[in-house]
């Protein structure tokens, strides 16, 4: 091997990511006692408005459905671009992540917002068809708009201990992205173990991922702030041999602001505010959103209120 | 991209009300010292006057083992199956009361309240709960019934965890038919005082727990009363050794629970990440005022720069200040005494070539702190490595082979932990046999259990606190 791979860091070759991953020691015990004592910080007043504030802000409204139509991403897209009507100190998320075959209709949405439009490609969410498809679905996804492509790592080829082909073929999809952002779902539910996440998070690193994804949302394990950890432990690795700040999404089961807010308290203690940014986290939950917007409005006017107020996305 | 800080979210000190002055507890009357003089405690995160404590004087240390001795004359000969229920009434109690012992212990003593709510008062619960059971099965702790209670016991506790040592002292002893004289430290003696009135609230028989406070003079009243049968001392080596030369040709029991220099000894094939957190727990947690603080940092010199640029990374993040706020993670210094011992410390070690590190952080500006502190680049003769330092302070030696490691971790006159961090099952095991350490931790550290015995080797003491150990510290062979 040792032939110099086209990434992010071109200095960064397959015997990096041989030597990182079989270097994947994660005592579960102690990882498991230290994101729970961070589970335990008190975040009030000020810096809860500020945390709310930040999650809507690097928060990915998706739809993912077979029923997905034009008239249901409109919807979507307009909550994007204003999340609460009533208040217009409330930024717009991040992004909308859709199907390859709405992108072009979503990036009319948007138009001129900082909206971002994400496709999910190569497959998703198994990834079980034959690279060309791959390939195809996500080239047609780049030429209709998409800012940002999600793309899933193949598990068969991890689970059966072919790294080597789940590198190549991220590789391979990083090439046809170029300069779109790139972002790779591990399927941290499919992964089971952290030394997985860890080293399937090493491999999609040095692929030259922008970011790395916990989940589709479509099993029934999605993120935990375990498996965050372990990912970010990687990123952090992985910029200290490249240089290189990648991106962290969670997506799937982060049911409320309080669970969120966890989240950012993690990364905000091991990674530092740098990665305390849209450009470098994201929240991939479509129902989270709405508990942000109720909270905020708890802590500016004193009262929860009622799910109607607020508009359907 | 924003600079994220947390607002303050401090608890609540309304829940516990101070009294100006207190009272000893002998007898089970609150009564004034008869030497009618008081010590003040101050709060060591503000310098701020809490209370005035009695400074108790010969007379204050008879009444208090009369008390104890009238009252062993009941509690000896109540059944096993009452003492139990008393003990765990007791435990309930401080359940129930948890929020204002966490509040007091962090006021006076200056650990920060996450500790004090999470780790000590759980643990004295858990304590008095798991003693409490075995006061009516002493006949299936050890195999002969000829063992027996000794009678009045003088207990002296220290102030880095002031109600839990009380708890470590006062369960077993109670449980196995003892009555005692304790005397909490100088700095920190409100939770026992407060502890006193759950005595009270369980009507718990006079005299069972006496409660005298004062200062090192009182201690040494204590050691030398001429009705007293057995000493529990947990502190420093040095005054240890005071004792033990006082108890020298006298029919004292004695045990000892006294300094440390624990070795963390962490392995190339270590999991990193989860040793940097436990070298961070090991030396960090209740400001390192830790007798079996893991104050060495045994480091593979093939991970050395690795690790140490993980671990500055990490001690950056501790947050220090204010103990009642819920966000802090290291507290205050618990005296101006032990501040300057450290910082006197810290100095040698610099003065010897030890390289620096310690995190950027402002420190409050009244009260006694010390910021996080790493030293590197340090060989096994200087003062900081042998000399137990009990603050904020890590020391980092390094070693090539499994043989050397053991060989630097036992070159020290203590012997109370270790701890050893590896993936590899065997190597925990084979470097586990070869430590003299009374406790060794294997990818973890400071971890306690009321089911597991506790206690050192060498200079760190005799005698265990904890599980079925524990209770023959306070029984002795019957003729």
């Amino acid at each position: 091997m040792g032939k110099v791979i086209n990434t992010t860091n071109p200095s960064l070759q397959w015997s990096d990511v041989l030597e990182m991953i079989n270097d994947s020691r994660i005592d579960s015990v102690g990882l498991n006692e230290r994101v729970n004592s961070l589970s335990t910080r008190s975040i009030k007043k000020d810096s809860k408005l500020d945390a709310l504030n930040m999650i809507v802000s690097m928060c990915d409204l998706t739809t993912l459905e077979g029923e997905d139509t034009e008239g249901k991403i409109s919807q979507m897209v307009a909550k994007a671009i204003k999340p609460d009507p009533l208040d217009t100190s409330i930024s717009s998320v991040a992004a909308v992540c859709v199907y390859p075959s709405l992108v072009s209709i979503a990036k009319e949405k948007v138009s001129n917002s900082n909206v971002k439009v994400a496709a999910v490609s190569s497959y998703f969410p198994s990834g079980q068809v034959p690279m060309e498809s791959k390939l195809l679905d996500t080239k047609y996804a780049i030429d209709s708009g998409a800012d940002e492509i999600d793309i899933v790592i193949n598990r068969k080829a991890f689970l059966e201990g072919d790294f080597r082909k789940v590198f190549d073929e991220i590789v391979a999809l990083k090439e046809v992205c170029n300069d779109v952002h790139l972002k790779t779902i591990l399927e941290v539910g499919d992964l089971k173990t952290y030394e997985n996440i860890r080293k399937a998070s090493i491999i999609s690193l040095v692929a030259g991922s922008d970011f790395i994804k916990t989940s589709t949302g479509k099993l029934a394990i999605g993120s935990s702030r375990q498996a965050c950890y372990v990912m970010l432990k990687s990123v952090l690795d992985y910029e200290a041999l490249s240089g290189v700040k990648a991106g962290i999404k969670v997506a799937g089961g982060i049911r409320d602001s309080k669970d969120a807010i966890r989240y950012l308290v993690m990364i905000n203690e091991e990674m530092g505010s740098d990665w305390l940014s849209p450009n470098l986290f994201r929240f991939g939950a479509s129902s989270l959103l709405d508990d942000v917007l109720k909270q905020i409005k708890k802590l500016k006017t004193g009262a929860y209120q009622a799910s109607y107020y607020f508009p359907r996305g | 991209m924003i600079d994220w800080e947390y607002s303050e979210s401090i608890e609540s000190a309304e829940i516990v009300s101070i009294k100006k002055k207190y009272a000893n507890y002998i007898g089970g009357k609150f009564l004034e010292p008869k030497s009618k003089k008081y010590l003040d405690t101050i709060s060591p995160s503000t310098e701020n006057l809490l209370a005035k404590v009695p400074l108790s004087n010969q007379q204050d240390v008879n009444s208090a083992v009369n008390a104890a001795r009238i009252g062993f004359e009941t509690w000896s000969k109540i059944s096993p199956s009452q003492r139990s229920r008393y003990l765990f009434k007791i435990a309930r109690l401080i359940q129930e009361r948890s929020r204002e012992f966490a509040v007091l212990e962090s006021l006076d003593g200056g650990k920060p309240i996450k500790e004090s709510r999470d780790f000590d008062l759980p643990q004295v619960a858990a304590n008095f709960f798991y003693f409490a059971g075995w006061a009516d099965k002493l006949d299936l702790s050890w195999s002969t019934k000829s063992l027996k209670p000794y009678g009045v016991v003088g207990q002296i506790i220290p102030w880095n965890f002031p109600l839990l040592m009380l708890a470590w002292k006062i369960a077993p002893a109670l449980a196995t038919g003892n009555t005692v004289v304790l005397k909490p430290a100088e700095s920190t003696p409100l939770t026992a005082l407060l502890f006193a009135e759950i005595c009270e609230q369980a009507g718990l028989p006079a005299g069972v727990v006496n409660i005298v406070t004062g200062d090192g003079s009182t201690g040494s009243l204590i050691v030398n009363h001429k009705d007293i049968n057995k000493i529990a001392f947990t502190g420093s080596t040095q005054v240890g050794k005071l004792i033990q030369k006082s108890l020298a040709g006298r029919e004292v029991g004695l045990t000892l629970e006294l300094g440390g220099k624990a070795a963390n000894i962490v392995y190339e094939d270590a999991a990193i990440d989860q040793a940097v957190e436990g070298v961070v727990n090991g030396i960090f947690f209740n400001q390192g005022h830790v007798c079996c603080a893991g104050s060495r940092l045994l480091l593979q010199e093939s991970i050395h720069d690795q690790f140490i640029s993980k671990l500055e990374k990490r001690m950056q993040s501790l947050r220090v200040g204010n103990p009642l706020d819920k966000n802090t993670d290291i507290g205050a210094i618990n005296s101006k005494e032990q501040l300057d011992k450290i910082t006197n410390l810290v100095n040698e070690g610099l003065e010897d070539g030890g390289e620096l590190f310690q995190t950027q952080c402002d420190l409050p500006g009244n009260g006694f702190w010390f910021k996080p502190t790493l030293f590197t680049n340090v060989q096994p003769s200087y003062s900081i490595a042998r000399e137990e330092i009990f603050g904020p302070v890590l020391t980092t030696l390094t070693f090539r082979t499994p043989e050397e490691a053991v060989e630097i971790a036992n070159n020290t006159e203590y012997g109370l932990s270790a701890g050893v961090w590896t993936e590899k099952g065997s190597k925990i095991l084979w470097t586990a046999d070869r430590l003299d350490a009374g406790v060794v931790w294997a990818n973890t550290f400071n971890k306690f259990d009321p089911s597991s015995p506790f206690g050192g080797y060498k200079e760190s003491g005799f005698g265990r606190e904890g599980g079925r150990h524990g209770l023959l510290s306070y029984l002795k062979a019957s003729s």
